[in-house]
């Protein structure tokens, strides 16, 4: 088995265009939370997400390009261009060949779909547009990642819920680290404001009427964001030899299945995918530093996920350093795990853990450090990043500093 | 409280989770029922359409039996016919 080292990274989402304004916002604590732009909000119980704002094709893809690109593919490609610049890739015809492309998306281009159905339901059109198919299918965004850089090798996309991102890393991770390929590309990505989705959303009641406020007594619910996030993966030795910057090293990946309701989060299963991510990493749970928490704010995942690391990590957990990134970014689906992943490779990088923002009222049953608000000057070594998702399939990817 | 009102929460309440009506009474616990919190967002959406009421989601946190979900449904349904012009 191979090392394998995170050596570009990019990302797109409601705290900014590129990482640099990503990392600032976590920095400083700034959310991207606000009113619903993308899609009328009048006849939703909720009016806020977490968007880009003013988002628009035209400084990234020709017009006639972005025709063919759902909004969540075009986030996929602006990432993986940022990805690929930053790590400074050399592409040679081998690498091409033998380069993977995993990616996360969990609805894929269903707004795509969304209007085309407005066509045919409301509308009484007798017919959609011809590019809905391509525009809405999940893989469009692994699929316009390799037409963007001419790559040939293995790509495809994985959709598991808000866990999607999580297992299309670990899937890159383990395919790099056994020498399927060289080099992987891998993220997630998701643009979920269409007024069908949201109203789907709706009916769940998970979704907060105000803010995101993960582990604080009062949280009343998520918040939805969009974005992206890629990375490029490289065998850590391949990576040192060209002299490559590498933010962080992937050092575990643990999966499980709750086995148990298709919405209810299970601690057992939670904990089962920590442990799973401990061993693969071959570390104790008391060498973590600081987790990067699944943390969606509704009540029922808050008080399961402590109750999960509490069981895995036993006393070292009240030394453990948690926060919910989602608090800024919304919960960015299929998206969700790359840019959370990208948050802990950032903590371990630059030695600044990311707060949980808007946290007011302690909560008996989420009794752990979760960095309220503030971010904290603080090196760590190993972080977690924690993803359960809806169908109780759960992923967790452990990184060490570089 | 009505006595027709509580014959349609309880009807909605066993279709909607598939049990026999005899096993749903106004002294109903959720969890007796084995209702979760899935199902009792399926039932609010079922409710929501027998009664043509909407239910905000702050109104349904605490409830956890029948008699508290017929109070709730009654008191919506009461403000939806006082909001409603006269005569209608």
């Amino acid at each position: 088995m191979r090392r394998v080292a995170i050596t570009g990274a990019g990302a797109i989402c409601a705290l900014g265009r590129n990482t640099t304004e990503f990392a600032e916002s976590l920095r400083e604590g700034r959310g991207g939370i606000g009113q619903i732009e993308s899609t009328g909000v009048a006849s939703l119980r909720f009016q806020n997400g977490a968007e880009v704002r003013n988002y628009s094709h035209q400084p990234y893809f020709e017009d006639r390009r972005a025709d063919f690109m759902d909004r969540f593919a075009q986030f996929a490609v602006i990432a993986a261009r940022e990805a690929v610049e930053d790590a400074g890739v050399a592409w040679t015809p081998e690498l091409r060949e033998t380069s993977a492309i995993i990616t996360g998306s969990c609805v894929g281009g269903q707004s795509t779909e969304d209007v085309g159905f407005v066509e045919l339901y409301q509308k009484g059109h007798n017919r959609v547009h011809p590019l809905t198919i391509p525009k809405t299918m999940a893989n469009a965004g692994a699929s316009h990642i390799s037409m963007e850089f001419g790559i040939t090798g293995p790509a495809f996309t994985i959709s598991t819920a808000c866990s999607s991102a999580a297992h299309a890393i670990g899937q890159a991770f383990q395919m790099v680290a056994t020498g399927t390929s060289d080099l992987a590309i891998t993220g997630g990505s998701e643009a979920p404001f269409s007024l069908g989705i949201l109203k789907a959303w709706e009916a769940m009641r998970v979704v907060s009427p105000e803010t995101c406020r993960p582990f604080s007594k009062d949280r009343r619910g998520m918040i939805l964001g969009e974005g992206a996030a890629m990375f490029v993966l490289e065998p850590l030795d391949a990576a040192r030899a060209r002299g490559a910057r590498i933010h962080a090293e992937l050092v575990g990946f643990g999966m499980s299945a709750d086995a148990c309701h298709i919405t209810q989060p299970s601690i057992d299963g939670a904990a089962r995918a920590m442990r799973a991510a401990l061993k693969s990493a071959r570390l104790a749970p008391e060498q973590i530093g600081y987790i990067n928490a699944h943390g969606t704010a509704t009540l029922a995942n808050d008080l399961t996920e402590t109750a999960a690391i509490r069981q895995v990590f036993g006393a070292h957990a009240d030394r453990l350093a948690i926060s919910s990134t989602k608090s800024m970014h919304g919960h960015a689906l299929g998206a969700a795990a790359a840019l959370e992943c990208l948050a802990a490779v950032i903590a371990l990088r630059d030695g600044v853990l990311p707060p949980t923002a808007n946290y007011t009222v302690p909560d008996p049953d989420c009794d752990l450090d979760v960095i309220p608000n503030v971010a904290r000057r603080q090196q760590v070594e190993y972080a977690l990043s924690n993803s359960f998702a809806f169908g109780g399939l759960n992923a967790v990817l452990v990184l060490k500093v570089a | 409280m009505s006595e027709d009102l509580i014959q349609r929460v309880t009807k909605v309440i066993a279709a909607s989770k598939r049990i026999p009506l005899e096993t749903v009474t106004i002294d109903s616990e959720f969890v007796q029922l084995g209702i979760d919190s899935m199902d009792a967002v399926e039932i609010l959406f079922a409710l929501e359409g027998e009664f043509d009421i909407s239910i905000p989601d702050d109104e349904v946190r605490s409830v956890r039996n029948v008699r508290d979900m017929c109070a709730g449904v009654e008191r919506l349904v009461t403000a939806k016919s006082a909001d409603a012009p006269a005569g209608q």
